[in-house]
């Protein structure tokens, strides 16, 4: 691959990414070009079979050279799946599902859109996409033009929107030290949790002389509740490959592996697919753009070791351990990897690195706040409408996140809190949803940035059993190296279990904050030293449910099962359908007149609560 | 060799053997090792433990580490389907656990355990990142989304025979 080639096959594919983009001029040999989500939210709502259905209706039809279909990647709006875009119209239809397709195909080729498969903003129907309230905050750099590429032809479009001419500035034009500024410059800093300057760890990297350093992309995105990491793979995975190279030259390094979850087959495949493409056309292995730059791309897989994110035992599990961390210093960028300099870098934060390149710091750093610049991609989920991935300017508030983007709270509930971090993370309550996100402001708030998963909880989530789901996940995680974390979890667990059983006190209570310091304090890894912030962040804002367990024995949001009473009210009808349906007997009565439960004999299984029609059974 | 001790059918003995030429003496290949050998036979055979051992130059004691240290390997056999319940954030406040307790009360089996007839196992786990379909299921890889206890039933007798 030379400058020559890279502008041939540019041009070659320009045509077909501006006749998504809509700009004037692109030909292309069809009048309309269908694309069908091929991320895997979509794929499990069988996306894969609309696309099909789409092609042999259109072959029947002899439309070929009317309309076009593609695979693409996630546009992130996973809640409404299988989406489908039409270009260039640039509309978006939501759910849509196989028996849609003769009509979407007979709307098409007349120049028309079926109308009830198009989305909405409060019951207006949204004819193109950037419309969406879902859409307009958002700002693209991590998942930039993934809507835009066919993933059919996944090199050439990525080359077609200037793909891998970062690599090859940076190759040709600029020194490492270049590089490494110009990132620093940029203030980019890590997406994948303590947000550490990316443009220092490299330096570090660099400064440190030896024969073999290593690039590693850390692919093992183990918070439960964020997924974007997968979908920036899934999507565009050259974005990685081409930044892993750029990495590579910066610090001096030959060899990369990118670290991904067992869990995300789909993901390893186009990726691998991807590195394949890149050592067919010479963007990696020897001589990359005829210089003397080597560089060659590894996948290693995980298997299921959530403590594998962190960065000593994600490198003993390459190295064929047990993904257990060791102590830091020396930090990786000193010894790492078969103990040569290593920087590791978690997918999001490489997404942005060929754009940093290719437009400058400034105009990356002119995004943000004072204190973290660019944009960070959200997985928002739980209790929200909208729920999918979102990229936001860093400084949106969590307010305009909720209501604007996610459209708020489903089925009239009230909003109680939302828990970010992940399992190191802790949760925010309503008072603060004006606050501006950034690393800094979340974690003034006792939670923090993490991977990005943002989990919205609403009256009917108890946030002490909340806190016990999180610990009972760190239980379960813990490698079981160091003592703090082994054992201090798990009795913090047993007391939060104490805790939603009534069988607490107030003295556990103290216990328990002592308990949580000591492992904060002296945990080995990330993992015990962040633990116990899901249970100091619900201490810290709501106390009070935490007391209503231990004094009143009461959990409001009625999740606790053993304090949870089931009682029926006078909106009784007296039908009897409650007590048919309760395996135990416990619910006795007259018909025509008002039940009642025999709390004795009452197992709380909620039968009763999901039978009655009439809304009188409570639960308290 | 007697039957007992047989791995499995011949071209699953045949692949098998090839991995460990290709990594013979190559003692960091091992998670690799493991992946595809639980690919080939559907879990980790004690027999293979320790051919594995002997083609790496490793202690068996130190495969099993590694084993018992990541949750995706295991030493038993697999069912005929298995549903991998999430119990991610996002499927945990939507209701993954009722979920998980009607699946459980419908085959009549705890987590991990095999039913009789071999047709099932129901194992949890940590995330698909599938959150935006919360709360999710896969039944041999295949992702259920969107769930309401009162579809388990509705999809398990899906899979009669």
């Amino acid at each position: 691959m030379d400058l020559q080639k890279l502008e041939e096959l540019k041009k070659k594919y320009l045509d077909e990414v501006n006749f998504r983009k809509n700009i004037a001029g692109a030909s292309v040999p069809y009048k309309y070009d269908i694309m069908v989500c091929g991320g895997t939210g979509c794929r499990s709502c069988k996306s894969r079979l609309v696309q099909d259905k789409l092609n042999e209706v259109i072959k029947n039809k002899g439309l070929q050279n009317e309309i076009a279909v593609h695979g693409v990647g996630c546009f992130g709006l996973c809640v409404n799946g299988p989406i489908v875009l039409i270009y260039p119209q640039d509309a978006m239809y939501v759910k849509v599902t196989v028996s849609d397709v003769d009509e979407i195909v007979d709307a098409l080729a007349r120049g028309e859109l079926v109308e009830r498969l198009l989305p909405e903003n409060d019951g207006h129907k949204v004819y193109k996409k950037v419309d969406l309230k879902f859409c307009k905050k958002q700002k693209y750099i991590a998942r930039n033009n993934a809507e835009y590429m066919s993933l059919d032809n996944i090199l050439g479009d990525y080359i077609a929107l200037e793909g891998y001419s970062a690599l090859y500035k940076v190759i040709t034009s600029m020194t490492q030290d270049d590089v490494i500024s110009l990132i620093k410059e940029s203030g980019l800093r890590g997406r994948g949790g303590a947000g550490f300057l990316t443009g220092q760890k490299w330096e570090y990297a660099r400064l440190n002389d030896a024969p073999q350093k290593y690039v590693i992309c850390n692919a093992d995105e183990g918070d439960p509740g964020a997924f974007m990491d997968r979908s920036i793979i899934e999507s565009n995975p050259h974005a990685i490959v081409e930044a892993m190279a750029i990495a590579g030259y910066a610090i001096g390094a030959s060899k990369g592996y990118v670290y991904l979850r067992a869990e995300y087959p789909l993901a390893g495949e186009r990726l691998q697919n991807a590195i394949d493409e890149a050592n067919k056309a010479g963007l990696l292995g020897k001589n990359i753009f005829g210089t003397n730059f080597d560089f060659e791309l590894e996948i290693k897989f995980g298997a299921g070791a959530f403590v594998c994110g962190e960065e000593t035992a994600l490198m003993h599990s390459i190295e064929g351990m047990r993904g257990e961390p060791s102590l830091k210093p020396p930090f990786p960028a000193e010894r790492g990897l078969y103990g040569c300099p290593t920087i590791i870098n978690n997918v999001e934060t490489l997404a942005n690195v060929a754009q940093i390149i290719n437009n400058g710091a400034s105009w990356f750093n002119s995004i943000g706040t004072e204190d973290s610049k660019g944009t960070k991609v959200f997985a928002l989920t739980g209790k929200i409408k909208n729920s999918g991935l979102i990229e936001l300017p860093m400084g949106t508030t969590i307010r305009e996140i909720i209501y604007d983007i996610g459209g708020g709270i489903p089925n009239g509930k009230e909003f109680k809190a939302v828990q970010m971090g992940g399992p190191s993370g802790g949760c925010i309550p309503a008072e603060y949803l004006d606050t501006p996100i950034d690393y800094k402001s979340l974690s003034d708030l006792g939670s923090m940035m993490g991977s990005g998963g943002m989990i919205v909880v609403d009256e009917d989530s108890c946030m002490v059993d909340l806190a016990k789901f999180f610990l009972q996940f760190t239980v379960d995680e813990s490698c079981g190296k160091c003592t703090p974390c082994r054992i201090g979890n798990k009795r913090i667990l047993e007391i939060l279990t104490k805790i939603t059983e009534g069988k607490a006190t107030m003295e556990d209570l103290d216990k328990l904050e002592d308990l949580c310091k000591y492992v904060k304090d002296d945990s080995l890894c990330g993992l015990g030293q962040t633990s116990p912030n899901p249970v100091l962040s619900t201490l810290r804002y709501f106390r009070d449910e935490y007391i209503e367990h231990i004094q009143q024995h009461k959990c409001r949001a009625g999740v606790c099962k053993a304090l949870t009473r089931y009682k029926i009210t006078d909106k009784c009808v007296g039908c009897s359908a409650c007590s048919r349906a309760c395996p135990v007997g416990a619910i006795t009565g007259e018909i025509k007149k008002q039940f009642s439960i025999n709390q004795e004999k009452c197992i709380k299984c909620g039968k009763c609560y999901n039978t009655c029609r009439f809304g009188a059974i409570a639960k308290e | 060799m007697c039957d007992c001790k047989r791995l499995g059918t011949d071209t699953q003995v045949k692949k098998f053997d090839a991995l460990l030429d290709e990594h013979r003496g190559k003692k960091d290949n091992i998670m690799v090792v493991l992946q595809k050998t639980q690919n080939i036979f559907g879990y980790i055979p004690e027999l293979a433990v320790s051919k594995i051992a002997n083609a790496l130059k490793m202690p068996e004691s130190e495969i099993y580490g590694i084993i018992s240290f990541y949750s995706f390997f295991t030493l038993t056999p697999k069912a005929k389907y298995n549903i991998d319940v999430c119990l991610g954030t996002a499927c945990f406040v939507l209701g993954a656990q009722d979920i998980l307790d009607r699946i459980l009360g419908k085959l009549k089996v705890q987590v991990g355990e095999m039913t009789s007839d071999g047709k099932w196992i129901v194992t949890s786990c940590r995330c698909l990142g599938c959150c935006g379909l919360a709360p999710a299921i896969t039944i041999n890889g295949e992702v259920y989304g969107k769930l309401k206890p009162e579809d388990v039933d509705r999809i398990l007798d899906s899979f009669a025979d």
